[in-house]
């Protein structure tokens, strides 16, 4: 019997978790050249992680980071065919975006990836994002999720309007379709409403994974309500438990089954001999862990056994350095440790975490 | 007075959502599966085509009330597919319609800002206006959009994303790189810093397809690229003429609108094979299912019950109800009871049945031919100015250009009118189409009153 197997999904966004990443010579130049994201993306693949992330936002940068960024769905799906495994994860906003492209948006990374797609759900918060659309004022949070979750509703609805035979292709009747099998959705919210169906046949995970950060009660509400993934931040192995019990009976309250769900802890990481060349520390908004590969490999360990997590969403210090230190140094350790996969993981996503491609919510079950 | 020898430009359409492409063939394959984009961008790409192109319906069609089921239905999102599509080409341009009714041109001057960086400078935007509330129906604002005002608002959208595509400088490290924009127009009331440093073409290719007297106006005004459906010679020349006479009063020339209509080649061993083949792909494009769908759009009901090999029904239009049966597809069909008369009378004279008069009425001008009538054809309507190239639209998915790449080509290329290798690397240079805006002038332009 195999044990309980740790799941790791590693942020590539902009040279790095640290602040003092993208000064690091020759880094920011290359920020926008695909071929770096690719090779980042081969990385993480090479240490058969379960998915990388691209976060995205309307909202201004804080602090000191990168002053731009791409969008990052479409990153992910330039590295879709370049890659062959690993997941790919895109932060796509409910703000200002339309549910119907965001459906087909997601649906087609999962096609082009052949079914390692997921969406991570973010909002917009700021009167900039505001501003740059035009549309509406700013809207407060417990608003901003309510809206959100609508936002998820309707493209789940989306993904299931085609079920997965209704091409037809029937010569004798002149059918390509079989409308039957195409459907309405007819979302009607308290912020828009879709009709559908979806432009998009239904993508081959049926439903991609949806990935929500619980960093407030609002989205931590959705996030038990109808996430797959659920990124959480922490301090302590304690404080972690203790938050993912409380998910976890927020998940069964919800209806749900709470082991169809991961929780997953941001952990910014370093390497303690490369983290004195980046300057100061950032301002931790989660576990800070720097230390030698052993080190941090123990500590990953601890937290899952514990139960603290069923796995991490790591945050390295700077690109491509830590992710090649986390690959080559401490995913061995983990393995040898027992808790993650020595082969290469299941070809989609949902069967990476466990997860049946479910039911369309249209199709008609045989009696 | 000899007149300068004119370069080609070919672009390949991938087959869409429409009676054009035949999934009936034993030979036609997946419309969705991401490896007939690659096998389509790729053999383009082979071809040394200027660029490969997406289009996009942001409803399904229905036909009276339900589904319309006897043509190809659905597709992927374009700009995800062509963003994976960056991976595996090295050159040829990717270019995809997007609607400037149904998005927001801060997520769309981004989203292409991103392609053109992922592609190294390959993207190209088809802008489209589509005011119908019925597509409205999938989206926040619903139909808000007044007919007469789709061209306003297509132009005011095309002014402000430029106006982002241009707030960033060359170096995007430079100090004070960014500019923020200010817009403040009709259609559109927006201000902040555009995030997308500026990508390798400045300003992706901008297409457009409108061919009423305002869609030609807009793309004079702005367009590098216009496609239309004037692909045969006489037409083809009336509309460059009168679309090229349009651009001098924008202060531009006429290389810099490059008229590449929809055009259809058909291919075959000799001619008379070709023309045999032809009449086949028209057989198979209009099924009887179709034909009688075809011309319930014109009696405005319900004709199931006719034989699509029998006579045209003998009464005429429904004219009442004024609403087109059919939604989610533009036809321009002004007096159906005229149309009905016109096609009752051909089809007498001609002896023809319900499916031979649509396969009649519904045949464009198409290349037909040997490989080399097909190449002499396409050479001649360049030189003598009935377009600049043309974009090819396949019946069959994936391979229907084959035969094109491996046998029309090689010709063009011999006659010295067609690139051998691709010379640029990006799709303005594929099209000889001038750099955008200099850094030195787009400071000036950050912030405007539309």
């Amino acid at each position: 019997m195999t044990s309980r197997q740790l799941h790791l999904g590693v942020s590539l966004d902009g040279a790095g978790a640290h602040p003092g990443a993208w000064q690091l010579p020759g880094i920011a130049e290359s920020l926008p050249d695909p071929a770096r994201l690719v090779q980042l993306a081969l990385t993480a693949e090479r240490g058969l992680l379960d998915f990388v992330a691209l976060d995205d936002s309307y909202d201004p940068p804080v602090g000191t980071s990168v002053p731009f960024r791409l969008d990052a769905l479409l990153s992910l799906a330039r590295v879709a065919p370049a890659t062959s495994s690993i997941g790919l994860l895109a932060t796509v906003t409910t703000t200002h975006t339309e549910p119907f492209h965001t459906s087909k948006n997601v649906a087609t990374l999962d096609l082009v990836s052949g079914g390692r797609g997921a969406w991570r759900v973010a909002v917009s918060t700021t009167p900039e994002a505001a501003a740059r659309f035009g549309r509406k004022g700013v809207q407060p949070l417990d608003e901003l999720w309510e809206e959100a979750a609508d936002s998820i509703e309707a493209v789940a609805r989306l993904w299931d309007s085609w079920e997965d035979d209704a091409v037809i292709r029937d010569q004798p009747t002149g059918r390509y379709l079989d409308r039957d099998k195409v459907h309405y959705v007819d979302f009607e919210g308290r912020f828009f409403s879709v009709r559908g169906p979806s432009i998009t046949p239904r993508p081959p995970q049926g439903q991609p994974l949806v990935a929500v950060a619980a960093d407030d009660p609002f989205a931590s509400a959705v996030a038990a309500g109808r996430a797959d993934l659920i990124i959480v931040n922490a301090f302590d192995a304690d404080s972690a438990r203790q938050r993912r019990e409380a998910l976890r009976s927020d998940i069964e309250s919800a209806g749900r089954n709470p082991d169809d769900v991961s929780i997953l802890i941001a952990v910014n990481v370093g390497e303690d001999a490369f983290r004195s060349q980046l300057g100061a520390a950032p301002v931790a908004t989660t576990l800070d862990l720097v230390g030698s590969a052993n080190r941090v490999a123990e500590v990953l360990g601890e937290w899952f056994n514990a139960g603290a997590a069923d796995g991490f969403l790591l945050q390295p210090d700077a690109l491509p350095h830590t992710l090649d230190w986390l690959v080559d140094d401490v995913v061995p350790v983990l393995q040898q440790a027992g808790i993650f996969r020595t082969a290469q993981p299941a070809p989609t996503l949902r069967d990476r975490f466990g997860l049946a491609t479910p039911q369309n919510r249209y199709a008609e079950v045989a009696p | 007075m000899s007149k300068p020898i004119k370069q080609i430009h070919l672009a390949a359409h991938f087959p869409g959502v429409n009676s054009t492409t035949v999934w009936s063939d034993p030979q036609s394959g997946s419309q969705t599966d991401f490896k007939s984009f690659v096998h389509l961008a790729q053999t383009a790409e082979r071809g040394k085509f200027d660029f490969f192109f997406l289009a996009e319906g942001l409803r399904l069609r229905e036909h009276r009330g339900k589904i319309f089921d006897l043509d190809v239905v659905g597709r992927p999102d374009s700009l995800t597919v062509l963003a994976a599509l960056a991976a595996v080409t090295d050159r040829i341009g990717l270019a995809g319609t997007l609607n400037t009714t149904f998005n927001e041109p801060f997520e769309l001057a981004r989203q292409f800002a991103t392609l053109d960086h992922l592609s190294g400078g390959r993207a190209g935007w088809n802008a489209v206006t589509s005011p119908d509330a019925f597509t409205g129906e999938n989206f926040r604002r619903g139909g808000f959009l007044d007919f007469e005002k789709r061209y306003e608002r297509a132009a005011e959208f095309i002014q402000t994303v430029r106006q982002l595509w241009d707030t960033w400088g060359d170096d995007p490290l430079a100090p004070n790189a960014n500019t923020p924009f200010s817009h403040h127009g009709t259609e559109f009331e927006i201000d902040g810093n555009f995030d997308v440093p500026r990508s390798p073409q400045g300003w992706p290719v901008q297409i457009q397809a409108g061919d009423s007297d305002g869609g030609r106006e807009l793309a004079a005004q702005y367009s590098d690229v216009i496609f239309s459906g004037h692909s045969g010679y006489s037409e083809g020349q009336a509309f460059y003429t009168d679309v090229k006479a349009r651009l001098a009063k924008y202060g531009r020339t006429h290389e810099d609108l490059k008229i590449i209509p929809a055009a259809v080649a058909v291919v075959g061993d000799t001619d008379d094979d070709a023309k045999e083949l032809a009449a086949y792909i028209r057989q198979q494009q209009v099924s009887p299912q179709g034909a009688i769908a075809f011309i319930e759009q014109i009696w405005g009901r319900d004709l199931s019950g006719y034989d699509a090999d029998g006579p045209l029904p003998d009464f005429d239009p429904d004219v009442d109800g004024g609403l087109s049966i059919t939604r989610g597809r533009v036809r321009h069909v002004k007096d159906p009871v005229t149309v009905a008369a016109k096609w009752r009378q051909i089809a007498e004279a001609k002896q023809l049945s319900i499916r031979q008069l649509v396969i009649e009425v519904t045949t464009r001008s198409a290349f037909v031919g040997s490989a080399s009538t097909v190449a002499t054809l396409i050479n001649q309507y360049v030189q003598d100015d009935a377009a600049d190239g043309y974009i090819f639209v396949p019946h069959l998915t994936p391979h229907g250009l084959d035969r094109f790449v491996d046998e029309v080509v090689p010709l063009l290329q011999e006659r010295g009118v067609f690139r051998s290798e691709y010379e640029g690397t990006t799709l303005r240079e594929h099209l000889d189409l001038g750099k955008a805006v200099a850094g030195s002038e787009r400071s000036t332009l950050a912030s405007t009153e539309a």
